[in-house]
């Protein structure tokens, strides 16, 4: 490849999931960051009882991610063959776990916060 | 009423974020140069598209147009994936006008001649299109006829398959050897004498195939030959190398200079020349064809084609660094035609039509071009569903890789196999626009 721009990037993620479902992925995970962003600010602390959680829904977000990346690809985990794969795959499980993490604190956040304490 | 306040900051960071996304995407502001030249580009493919693109971003003025017939543009690095059915037929389907800029005329005829001397080229209609540029990007057609006893309306059946030929073809090449994958039989890929598109496509064809056949459990119903004119089983040494011992590893049996010259599609034969001449007869329960591919018509009856090289190809003769034409300097040559001795893929025209282009411009400039090609070429090698290695090299055989240190060009590699799935198509359409 001979430059890969921020669009070429873009390019290849419509590509790759269609342009439809990408931008609705990074629409979805804009709002639920925004969402994460605005109770942290609300709460103006951490809740550690649903970081907890949260914490648990970590390893379901990792293989959540690699799954639906195999799928896409038809690849599957046989298909490793060096280091920069092994890189990228620990990658992509890291962000599934991430984004489990911040869906489940925030959704309960959200959840709890209409409960009256 | 924190709440609100907190609402508002949150918005003011999401404002940020959107201007920053924006800000990160600069167009480059380029002066356009003011000229009056017609430029005239004979062929739409990937590369006369990806040129006019360009052009027109650089000059103003400019009576830019295209002659070519083809109505369907096609992604031809998706064929080897339609072949193996890993895509359907469609995937690799878009219309030529889909990626044509404004301002550009095309001419949806067959280019009938040129005429170098009065800077002309008549179309099949007797349409005459008078130029101050030429460039030609015809691309190359395929000499089924080479082949005798071979016919298009063969692939698909009988156990025959030609994923050059176009989507439906590379489709019904899928039938064929979804069926070898499920029952066996001998299995033979083969590869053309001439200068050919990718020269890695017969590989892969042949490694997609090994591979299906030995996830679907009946690899030891099958016995996969691969036969090749060439003395080697790429044009790069190292690569060559690489390919023998991943083939000893898969278990497929090379014949070098063996040369496909006929089929009896009724008998399932298949008629080779050996090295030495002489006659070789092999069974086939599947068999790949490659059919010679030469320079259309119109080039090889233009004069403009090398003289003592590739006489019975037609490749345009042209300086190899600036792919300008030896006698004519308002000529250049793009893509699969051109006359040099790499790059007949879509990753050489990413890198050629920026060198023309610079030409080009630089002649209506009357300044000293500055680009040039090395003769780069990018061949995702499929060695397996999910496996590939990422083969990039120029015209001294050098392999000259994109991510040294990360992405080993010798190793099959997932991410290598990514790129060619996933991340090519999007490249290659960015190319097309004229954005990378």
């Amino acid at each position: 490849m001979k430059e890969l721009t921020f669009e070429t990037l873009l390019a290849v993620f419509e590509e790759i999931f269609g342009a439809g479902l990408f931008w609705t992925m990074v629409a979805l995970a804009v709002v639920v960051t925004l969402a994460y962003l605005f109770v942290l600010i609300r709460d103006r602390h951490i809740a550690w009882r649903k970081f907890l959680l949260a914490q648990v829904s970590m390893p379901f977000g990792a293989v959540a991610a690699v799954w639906f990346v195999l799928t896409m690809t038809h690849s599957q985990l046989a298909d490793l063959g060096g280091p920069v794969d092994v890189i990228l795959m620990l990658g992509i499980a890291g962000a599934g776990a991430v984004g489990a993490a911040i869906l489940v604190y925030t959704a309960q956040s959200l959840v709890q916060a209409r409960r009256p304490e | 009423m924190s709440h609100n306040v907190n609402r508002r900051q949150l918005l003011a960071l999401a404002a940020g974020g959107a201007a920053l996304a924006s800000a990160g995407t600069p167009r480059r502001a380029e002066a356009k140069t003011r000229t009056s030249a017609r430029i005239v580009i004979i062929g739409a493919g990937a590369a006369g598209t990806a040129l006019a693109n360009r052009l027109v971003r650089r000059l103003d003025g400019a009576r830019i147009t295209l002659v070519d017939p083809r109505v369907e543009h096609l992604y031809q690095p998706g064929l080897s994936l339609v072949a193996a059915g890993l895509k359907p037929a469609d995937y690799v389907v878009s219309k030529t006008t889909d990626w044509l800029p404004d301002g550009v005329e095309l001419v949806a005829e067959r280019a009938e001649a040129i005429d170098a001397e009065v800077k002309s080229v008549t179309t099949e209609s007797g349409r005459s299109l008078d130029y101050d540029f030429l460039v030609l990007a015809p691309g190359l057609v395929l000499d089924h006829d080479a082949i005798d006893g071979f016919s298009l309306d063969l692939v698909g059946k009988n156990g025959i398959g030609a994923l050059y030929a176009g989507p439906s073809h590379a489709a019904a090449t899928w039938q064929a050897a979804s069926r070898f994958v499920e029952e066996g039989g001998v299995g033979i890929f083969t590869r053309p004498e001439t200068e050919m598109k990718c020269a890695g496509a017969p590989l892969k064809h042949t490694f997609l195939i090994e591979d299906i056949t030995r996830k679907a459990g009946n690899r030891g119903k099958a016995d996969l030959h691969y036969a090749a004119p060439q003395g080697s089983l790429f044009g790069v040494p190292i690569v060559a190398e690489k390919v023998r011992m991943l083939f000893g590893d898969r278990g497929v049996t090379t014949h070098m200079k063996h040369t496909l010259k006929s089929i009896d599609p009724g008998a399932k034969r298949a008629v080779f020349e050996d090295a030495e001449g002489s006659r070789q007869e092999m069974g086939y329960d599947y068999l790949h064809v490659i059919p010679p591919q030469r320079a259309p018509e119109v080039i090889r009856q233009s004069g403009l084609a090398w003289a003592d090289k590739w006489t019975d190809q037609g490749w345009v003769e042209c300086d190899k660094a600036s792919l300008q034409h030896l006698r004519y300097d308002t000529i250049w040559a793009l893509g699969d035609v051109a006359g040099v001795p790499k790059g007949k893929t879509a990753a050489s025209v990413k890198w050629q039509v920026p060198v023309v282009e610079d030409g080009l411009v630089a002649a209506i400039e009357e300044r000293t071009p500055t680009e040039t090609y090395n003769g780069y070429t990018s061949c995702p090698m499929i060695t397996r569903v999910g496996r590939a290695m990422l083969i990039e090299f120029d015209y001294d055989n050098n392999l000259v890789p994109s991510f040294p240190g990360v992405i080993a060009p010798l190793e099959e590699l997932w991410i290598s196999w990514l790129m060619k799935e996933v991340a090519l198509k999007a490249t290659y359409n960015a190319m097309l626009r004229g954005q990378a």
